[in-house]
């Protein structure tokens, strides 16, 4: 028997959603402070309102809802996936009224593709869009990649038990700390410190190509918290390809694999254990799986000869490769290149890095490298077990910060969560081909979106139907929070209506 | 009649060296034209219309300047010379001059990393930039204050609900 959600079940999750828009109004005022600067009033008139829609909707929520209950696992689920909602429609409000964005639908779309890290765009005449904007669409990466559940339990939240209910609500499921409010504090002092050290050297590197040292500096930020949360936006149109610089394109190749691996990898390296780097699962896969999907996309670009040189070939390929496979979504040729320049071989081996993706606990979307080397080690697992006499014991074991057995139960989430993930790419390209789009390029498109990469060949512009538009929002969304807190919604919505 | 080419010649050169920029240029290109069709277009010498955004990048005796058409934005690589009559670039406080390039495109740049590229011979400036207005919005300016209204007004309720 299915039972109906009590008054009391939303009163705790109105509470706590109530705390997470407040602290999101709070992360408000950095534009406006950002705007003051920069001297743009209508801008920092946009985030006035925002904020202060954002207060009134905490504020009326955490009121009426006060409680001193802790959440219990499905209302931590959807707080969260409830979370990322709000948080869609409130970071919204500021890009739409800027008058770039041409509905609020639109406004809603890059704003989901913020905070998931995504990167597709619907945004109009960038290359006239003020400061004040372009940070927050930067920034809300920022927050989206390190977790917007993890913002408010490093700054606004006291420590309770129902923490770590939403932590894992946010696809984190690794602790590096025993605490679960230390862990989210140790994730901002990482991407703070690697914030300070990638800005300083993208903002020296724009001034020595020739670009002014405020405009450098303000690149290099942005471009930082977009590679680092394998985000993908930019200020301007071209993506990367706006500075025109190999440096430029090793600076941010580094950041973007920085923002692949696993925070519990990070931590280990800053305790001075660098061994680490070369004996764990995550390391060693992603390192194989660049090496075959980069193959794959070489052999295509040279069938078709798309480049030149080898050198322009390895250029082009490598970045694109790297970008699709730590779910950047950062482009240094144009969209409609990769349709026409680039052969479907190539093609394929860009969709496999992007439905692969980085590290667990990292800031990057879909499959992720853990589960691809589990459920490798299984397949060995299993040949050994034919191979070997029936007798035979056969035990398989990884590195992972420790060793770890190789257990069914952790296979077999593997496997759950590779088979979601196939079924969401499936799905989004099954709307996109209903819209008229050949099957690959749907694929592409949808694996984009769903492993909140960013990437485009064309298919995400202004004029595509709302129904896609949608569609990728949801795929962004579920991508994002890796199914078990969006399931808890809909879990939670039928027994709203069919409970008892 | 004969054309005698004794003349002719020396004054074909003339008009080459007095007027470059009216021979250079032809019909202008989209951006969009050039992406679709840029193996038709590569190493031929083209003509582009748009917007100079961002930053003039000097690289020496060169510089990249990003030229926007409306559609999409291509890199042209040109003198610093060229590039100094360029005043205005677009961004939030100002539009840029809206340039007519006349040059050689490139699909997979040799030169430049495999970029698609416009390597400018010539420059004309069809239309001088200019800095917008920033006026206040007085919408947004009455909204603003209305919900700081509101909520000074629940913060006063709720000091009142606590007595």
């Amino acid at each position: 028997m299915i039972l109906k959600p009590r008054l009391e079940d939303l009163k705790i999750i109105g509470f706590y959603l109530g705390k997470i828009i407040l602290g999101l109004a709070f992360t408000m005022a950095i534009p406006i402070v950002a705007g003051l600067s920069f001297r743009e009033l209508n801008p920092v008139l946009d985030f006035l309102i925002s904020i202060e829609i954002s207060v009134f909707l905490g504020l009326l929520l955490v009121k009426t809802c006060r409680t001193e209950k802790d959440l219990n696992w499905m209302q931590g689920m959807i707080v969260v996936s409830l979370s990322w909602v709000v948080a869609m429609f409130l970071g919204a409000i500021p890009l739409y009224l800027s008058g770039h964005w041409k509905s609020f639908l639109d406004a809603c779309f890059d704003a989901m593709s913020g905070f998931a890290t995504t990167g597709l765009i619907l945004v109009q005449d960038l290359d006239h869009l003020s400061y004040t904007h372009n940070l927050w669409r930067h920034l809300i990466m920022f927050l989206g990649g390190q977790g917007i559940v993890v913002i408010a339990l490093s700054f606004f939240v006291r420590g309770f038990s129902g923490a770590f209910k939403m932590y894992v609500g946010e696809a984190r499921d690794e602790k590096i700390l025993p605490n679960v409010v230390h862990t989210s504090r140790f994730i901002w002092l990482v991407s703070f410190v690697y914030l300070v050290l990638g800005t300083l050297a993208l903002g020296v590197t724009g001034i020595f190509n020739g670009m002014k040292p405020l405009n450098s500096f303000f690149h290099g930020a942005c471009i930082f918290m977009a590679a680092f949360d394998t985000g993908g936006f930019s200020p301007q149109s071209q993506s990367i390809l706006y500075y025109h610089s190999m440096a430029y394109e090793v600076i941010t190749i580094i950041i973007m694999v920085l923002g692949a691996l696993n925070f519990k990898l990070h931590y280990q390296l800053w305790m001075g254990n660098r061994r680490e780097i070369f004996r764990n699962i995550e390391t060693s896969t992603l390192f194989i799986t660049i090496l075959a999907t980069f193959s794959i996309v070489a052999v295509g670009l040279t069938q078709v000869g798309s480049y030149p040189s080898a050198v322009t070939l390895f250029r082009k390929g490598f970045y694109q490769l790297i970008s699709a496979h730590t779910g950047t979504g950062f482009q240094t040729i144009y969209p409609q290149q990769f349709l026409i320049d680039w052969n479907h071989l190539a093609l394929v081996g860009v969709f496999l890095a992007m439905s692969l993706g980085g590290a667990v606990c990292s800031t990057t979307g879909a499959i992720k490298i853990l589960r691809i080397g589990i459920i490798f080690k299984a397949f060995k697992e299993d040949l050994k077990r034919i191979i070997m006499p029936e007798r035979a014991l056969v035990i398989e074991k990884f590195h992972h910060v420790k060793d770890v057995f190789l257990e069914d139960k952790l296979v077999r989430s593997a496997l759950i969560i590779t088979l979601a993930y196939i079924i969401l790419y499936g799905l989004g390209a099954l709307v996109g081909m209903f819209y008229g789009h050949p099957f690959l390029n749907a694929l592409f498109e949808s694996t984009s979106a769903a492993a909140n990469v960013g990437l485009s060949c064309g298919i995400t512009n202004v004029a595509m139907p709302a129904t896609l538009k949608v569609t990728y929002i949801i795929q962004m969304w579920t991508g994002r929070l890796e199914f078990m807190s969006v399931f808890t919604i809909l879990g939670f919505l039928i027994a709203a209506l069919k409970g008892k | 009649m004969k054309i005698n080419y004794k003349l002719a010649l020396p004054i074909l050169f003339l008009i080459l060296a007095v007027y470059p920029k009216q021979i250079v240029f032809c019909q202008s290109i989209s951006s969009s034209e050039l992406i679709r069709n840029a193996n038709e277009y590569d190493g031929k010498p083209v003509t582009y219309t748009g917007e100079a955004i961002g930053d003039i990048m000097l690289r020496g005796d060169f510089a990249w300047v990003n030229i926007n058409d409306g559609a999409n934005a291509l890199g042209v690589w040109m003198s610093a010379s060229l590039a100094k009559e360029i005043e205005f670039v677009g961004n939030y406080k100002s539009r840029g001059d809206i340039l007519e390039v006349g040059g050689i495109f490139h699909r997979a740049c040799l030169e430049h990393g495999g970029d698609m590229d416009i390597h400018a011979q010539a420059l004309r400036k069809l239309r001088s930039g200019r800095m917008f207005n920033q006026q206040l919005n007085p919408g947004k300016k009455n909204l603003s204050i209305f919900l700081f209204g509101a909520l000074f007004l629940i913060w006063i309720l709720t000091l009142f609900r606590r007595r």
